[in-house]
């Protein structure tokens, strides 16, 4: 019974958020662009598939990817297993955390490289830029830097320090490398960092960060337990812009050797 | 095998690909999960039977939104955005473009989750009303907020491409202005404002941003698809910062 209820709220609050597209979509086809909707059935269907599929995604999420990230964040920062096989730890110190920093980055990688949005993408890349983009060197280096982003967010939760000082710094090296980067990468550079946070892939991400901030003495979940998709958006900025230049390195490279051997 | 061909069973077949594609999604995840728990924690999963029927609730939810968004939402949202292109009627084209922004960012369901759970740890740390109404009031705040902010985004990506203005000195800009911004930010606001950029670009809104990008700079004489086309999402990762920043300047 508590399940029907939940699922008759959620599925009233989805109607309220999908109306405003409903309406656009509809606003815009009948009364500016004037032309009749196009397989009208079949986007009746499909608007409904929408309502359902997110009232049945929002209601696993609250029964399973919150508490699964909560979870994983309090059985590995838990002073039960970080003192395995010792006689006392210190539970600020970030050295001992390093089956979390794992975690992290094992969660940000594999979610990445699977993510639809970023396949999407780095094809629609390669189309564009005539074949010179490598799509799948383009994701593992987006995970990579997923991967890296949010490891340091976990790193950073630890060990309490303010959360603006890392990503103004990491503003600062994308402002840096801008000046450097090929100019045929930068937007996609500057994508890829909205890309990488998928629907699956933020709730756990959000859960694991307050999970941690909570588990870790002396952090509050309010101040310390957001953070880490910011470092998930950021990071693949990096990698991919230092993807570009790397690209551009090589490609030169390669040409001063063909020159060198012509001559 | 003829009796594969029949209808239902090929039906059947579409709506277990479906299902398998969501599955893949959430792959990566339980096989991380599974990983850990098996050879690193090494302890049982409480509220297992719960977790399973969530996870299977997100697999069949995920899916079906998918469908749904494939069938209906991109084809005519697409069509949408080269018609209002070759229209070539501006102030119709930047209505459509705040209005897309806005309208996809309210049903983005990561942005749905996460401002829930931002509400609950704001209600919990004391910053905020201990009341069912001060806690929907603040998350829906924060969604319309971001979803405001993503509207512009979208607008201002869209002037970008119809102005020719470079891309990195808008971006550069806006990572000062983020900046200035943190410094006089309540310290509580900070990390779900930074968290907020990358939350409101996911399933619905990369697509059909992407669509409308890539679609102006296709059709717009001397504008390249690769470096004028992409870029949208990364306004609509970085304005939400800005003004979920100021909205905590309001709320705290």
């Amino acid at each position: 019974m508590p399940w029907i209820i939940a699922f008759g709220k959620d599925f009233l609050l989805t109607c309220r958020d999908i109306l405003p597209i409903v309406l656009l979509f509809g606003f815009f086809q009948l009364l500016v662009l004037k032309q009749r909707i196009p397989n009208l059935t079949s986007i009746l269907v499909g608007t409904a598939y929408v309502i359902i599929g997110l009232t049945l995604f929002l209601l696993g999420l609250e029964k399973a990817l919150f508490p699964l990230g909560k979870i994983m964040a309090g059985q590995l920062a838990a002073p039960g297993f970080l003192q395995r096989g010792a006689e006392a730890v210190n539970l600020t110190d970030w050295t001992n955390y390093g089956w979390m920093y794992c975690f992290a980055a094992l969660i940000g990688f594999s979610t990445t490289i699977a993510e639809p949005s970023l396949i999407a993408i780095a094809f629609k890349a390669r189309d564009v830029s005539g074949g010179s983009i490598n799509p799948w060197g383009l994701r593992v280096t987006v995970a990579l830097g997923v991967a890296l982003g949010i490891s340091l967010g976990t790193f950073r939760i630890v060990t309490g320090t303010p959360l603006h000082l890392y990503i103004l710094a990491g503003y600062v090296i994308v402002m840096i490398q801008t000046c450097f980067a090929p100019k045929a990468i930068m937007a996609i550079a500057y994508d890829s960092g909205g890309v990488t946070t998928s629907t699956v892939t933020v709730p756990i991400v959000a859960a694991l960060g307050l999970g941690l901030a909570t588990a870790v003495p002396g952090r509050n979940p309010a101040i310390d337990g957001f953070g880490l998709i910011a470092f998930a958006s950021l990071f693949p900025i990096i990698t991919v812009l230092g993807y570009g230049q790397y690209a551009r390195w090589s490609l030169t490279r390669a040409q001063k050797k063909q020159q060198g051997a012509t001559s | 095998m003829p009796g594969f061909h029949h209808p239902f069973v090929r039906h059947l077949h579409y709506v277990a690909k479906k299902n398998w594609s969501a599955c893949v999604d959430l792959a990566p995840i339980v096989a991380v999960i599974a990983f850990f728990q098996l050879f690193i924690v090494r302890q049982p999963l409480p509220d297992f039977d719960e977790i399973v029927i969530g996870a299977m609730l997100v697999v069949v939810g995920l899916s079906m939104f998918i469908e749904g968004l494939e069938r209906a939402l991109f084809p005519i949202g697409e069509n949408m955005a080269f018609a209002l292109s070759r229209k070539g009627s501006l102030p119709w084209l930047l209505i459509f473009s705040f209005a897309l922004g806005f309208s996809t960012t309210v049903a983005e369901p990561a942005l749905i989750a996460v401002s829930a759970e931002a509400a609950d740890i704001a209600m919990e740390g004391g910053l905020i009303e201990n009341s069912v109404n001060s806690r929907k009031a603040y998350s829906l705040g924060l969604r319309l907020t971001v979803a405001f902010s993503v509207g512009f985004s979208i607008l201002l990506g869209v002037l970008r491409i119809l102005r020719n203005w470079p891309l990195h000195y808008l971006i550069i800009g806006g990572y000062c202005l983020v900046m200035l911004m943190t410094l006089f930010a309540p310290k509580e606001i900070i990390g779900i404002a930074y968290d907020a950029g990358g939350v409101t670009t996911s399933t619905i809104t990369v697509p059909l941003v992407t669509a409308l990008g890539v679609g102006l700079a296709t059709i717009i004489r001397g504008r390249n698809p690769l470096t004028d086309g992409f870029g949208m999402i990364a306004f609509a990762s970085l304005l939400p910062m800005l003004f979920v920043m100021g909205y905590g300047l309001i709320v705290f």
